[in-house]
């Protein structure tokens, strides 16, 4: 596969990790932040991990836009989904999620709802057109790299003049949630985690560019690589935020230049600045309340913004007891510290939206990992 | 046939009613002019409501899979030749000769004669070509809405030969694991087809009969452990119930796994992991490690074999992982299926 092997070498990847444990200062310790799910997920399934010093830990943010739901929302969405007119589209992965009650929108299709797993939002307008007389709801979430999409498609919505298409939407920034988790108590006072670095997203930096990274590289003096969801990409990216540690550096550096530019998709942005504004406040799950870290329709485009048609109440909904998502979402716990990791809670049977995912911490370390009865099985590095 | 019923049925524009699950003439009529016409056999000719024929000495294998597929067509099958392959494979991973097959149909109100006259005609020429009569049969409607079409569920028994004992409990540490060809391409030809996701590929279906292969094998190495063909939820799933079935480990390694770079392809465009996507013509096989090479040879002198390859081995391992060296150089574990990656694909 051309373009995609050439980034998961196993050549290479002995000669980056030669490099890496030569650079390391054996006398210290580094804290590297991925933030993006796809990063975690690329650690753990090319074994990224085996070939690092152990001095050199992943620790893993809250990038995976399922995870980072709060649970009030997929409540919403059910809601939505049970109404006899509504046909909810939506990503695949967001149907396991659970939600309050022991619900999920797989569970309330099994029970007649009207859910479907989409792949686009273009699949989404499809439906929409398919059924006139339906109201189509496309639950939107992610990160900036799936907002443009969003925009698009209520821009098509209302040049096709689908007045039964409109947008759940959820959308949150990537730059709010960092700069949140540098000024969380846990990382700036209390020393619970010290996170030296970071890895900046690969595709929603394509979009959002490099640039939006400067200020709290400046301001709160740490390095960020940003990098490519390949294994390669993320070892190159390790070996950069360790250089920069080691000469007191705390820079923006871009590692995935085949992609990223420093302003970013300026015509995605101009588009989704047309249709979308900022969120003065919104909850994520795991950080809590973080003021303008997420997006909502803009007035002119209200009649496609679902939360204005079906008047959808705001929800507060705690998480299963004993749940560690919030923490280990902000990178202040790490899986294998909760109680309910691989005993209740397994990729089969998720309490906790980090389990759900494949870009979640909690299922990573399940899926890939060695954590399971009795403890960790020793690798066989090779 | 003719004689029977004046006015023939109509395979071109007809479709299924409800008079066809009656009982009555007009299910007769089905069964003479679609299956009894394309099955045709000795002892499907005696008409009964059931096969009647002679026991061969020694164990006999019975097993029955339901088929559910949507899309029932698809690049390099279809549900009918599927049904075939599906049952005479798991009845050949016992190390057993599949002998017949029987049919069951449940279709819905408004199926299309013409394509029941197609997945007919499709099973009768994969039953003929693995040499697996199918001897009964039953055909059932369900109103329209109560079904997707079709649904087909097929039985097969089978002799196993003297001295073979094959079962998933009997992997053993340093055993060789061996898979007959590259991964994932059913999966990936259904996905191809899906109303929601078409995309164009060039990849078909492996679906095919595996019992010459088994029967080559078995011939070769009697002391095979274990086989088992990688359906649903892929080589990962498969190996981890051996595992667990066994109570042993496996390592295996990611770059000799075979993979077409097509369907490589596709399951990154979609998120998938090949591990899992479903195969419908490959087995797995583990055997002593003494036999792997010898085995392998076997293998890839079978048409259906020229790609075999070992890609692992069996360990100790009472907690029953399957872990792999990546092709990155690192180690992981390869979990069960969890959840479900692609509804209804067999």
């Amino acid at each position: 596969m051309k373009y995609v092997e050439e980034f998961r070498r196993q050549d290479l990847a002995r000669q980056l990790a030669r490099a890496i444990h030569g650079a390391v200062d054996p006398g210290r310790q580094y804290n590297l932040m991925e933030f993006c799910g796809g990063h975690t997920h690329a650690i753990f399934r090319y074994g990224v991990q085996d070939l690092m010093p152990s001095n050199v830990r992943f620790v893993h943010g809250p990038g995976c836009p399922v995870c980072v739901l709060p649970i009030g929302r997929i409540d919403n969405a059910i809601q939505l989904a049970q109404r006899p007119e509504v046909i909810l589209c939506t990503y695949g992965d967001l149907l396991r999620v659970p939600a309050s009650g022991r619900k999920s929108l797989m569970k309330i299709k099994a029970a007649g709802a009207d859910v479907r797993m989409v792949y686009s939002t273009q699949d989404a307008l499809k439906v929409a057109r398919e059924n006139p007389c339906r109201q189509v709801v496309f639950f939107a979430i992610g990160f900036e790299t799936t907002t443009p999409p969003t925009a698009v498609a209520i821009k098509q919505a209302q040049a096709q003049g689908l007045d039964n298409f409109s947008v759940f939407c959820n959308h949150v920034l990537t730059p709010a949630a960092i700069q949140n988790i540098l000024q969380s108590p846990d990382v700036r006072e209390m020393g619970a985690v010290s996170i030296d670095g970071f890895f900046g997203p690969s595709h929603v930096s394509s979009v959002i560019g490099s640039r939006p990274y400067e200020y709290f590289a400046e301001e709160f003096e740490r390095p960020v690589v940003i990098a490519g969801f390949e294994p390669l990409d993320v070892m190159q990216s390790a070996l950069m935020l360790i250089r920069q540690l080691n000469d007191g550096r705390h820079e923006v550096e871009n590692e995935y230049t085949r992609v990223v530019s420093r302003d970013g998709n300026v015509k995605a942005q101009a588009l989704v600045a047309d249709v979308m504004e900022l969120r003065r406040s919104f909850e994520w799950r795991g950080l809590g309340m973080v003021p303008y870290s997420a997006l909502q329709i803009k007035k002119p485009y209200a009649r496609f913004d679902a939360e204005r048609r079906f008047d959808i109440p705001v929800v507060a909904a705690s998480d299963v007891k004993g749940c560690e998502c919030p923490s280990i979402l902000r990178g202040v716990k790490r899986p294998t510290d909760c109680k309910l990791f691989g005993t209740v809670c397994t990729p089969d049977n998720p309490m906790g939206s980090c389990m759900v995912s494949s870009e979640g911490a909690c299922a990573a370390y399940w899926s890939y990992g060695r954590f399971r009865q009795g403890g960790q099985v020793q690798a066989s590095v090779a | 046939m003719s004689k029977r019923f004046p006015v023939r049925l109509n395979t071109r524009d007809g479709t299924v009613d409800m008079s066809h699950g009656s009982g009555g003439r007009a299910m007769a009529q089905l069964i003479e002019e679609i299956f009894v016409r394309h099955f045709d056999n000795d002892l499907l000719r005696q008409a009964n409501d059931q096969a009647m024929f002679e026991v061969a000495a020694g164990r006999m294998v019975m097993s029955v899979d339901a088929h559910v597929i949507s899309p029932l067509f698809f690049p390099g099958g279809d549900i009918g030749s599927l049904s075939v392959h599906g049952t005479i494979n798991d009845v050949a991973m016992s190390g057993a000769r599949p002998l017949y097959l029987s049919a069951a149909f449940v279709l819905e109100e408004g199926f299309p004669l013409a394509d029941l006259d197609r997945i007919a005609a499709s099973m009768a020429k994969a039953a003929a070509a693995a040499g697996v009569p199918i001897v009964t049969g039953d055909t059932k409607v369900v109103e329209r809405g109560k079904g997707d079409g079709v649904f087909i569920t097929t039985t097969g028994v089978g002799v196993v030969p003297r001295g073979i004992e094959i079962s998933g409990d009997l992997a053993r540490p340093d055993d060789a694991i061996l898979v007959n060809g590259s991964i994932g391409d059913h999966g990936v030809a259904i996905m191809s087809r899906r109303e929601n996701l078409e995309f164009e590929t060039t990849i078909e279906s492996d679906s095919a009969a595996l019992h010459g292969l088994v029967a080559a094998m078995v011939e070769a190495v009697p002391g095979i452990h274990c086989l088992r063909d990688p359906t649903r939820g892929g080589l990962a799933t498969t190996l981890n119930e051996l595992a667990q079935q066994s109570g042993v480990g496996m390592q295996l390694r990611e770059a000799d796994i075979p993979i077409k770079p097509a369907v490589a392809a596709a399951c990154e465009l979609l998120g998938l992991d090949p591990l899992y996507v479903a195969n419908e013509g490959k087995l797995i096989c583990i055997c002593p490690q003494a036999d792997a090479q010898r085995l392998l040879g076997v293998m890839q002198a079978h048409p259906l074999g020229q790609e075999a390859v070992i890609i692992g081995a069996v360990v100790e391992d009472r907690q029953g992982f399957v872990q792999m060296e990546t092709g990155f150089g690192g180690s992981r574990v390869v979990d069960w299926l969890a959840g479900e990656q692609l509804p209804r694909i067999c």
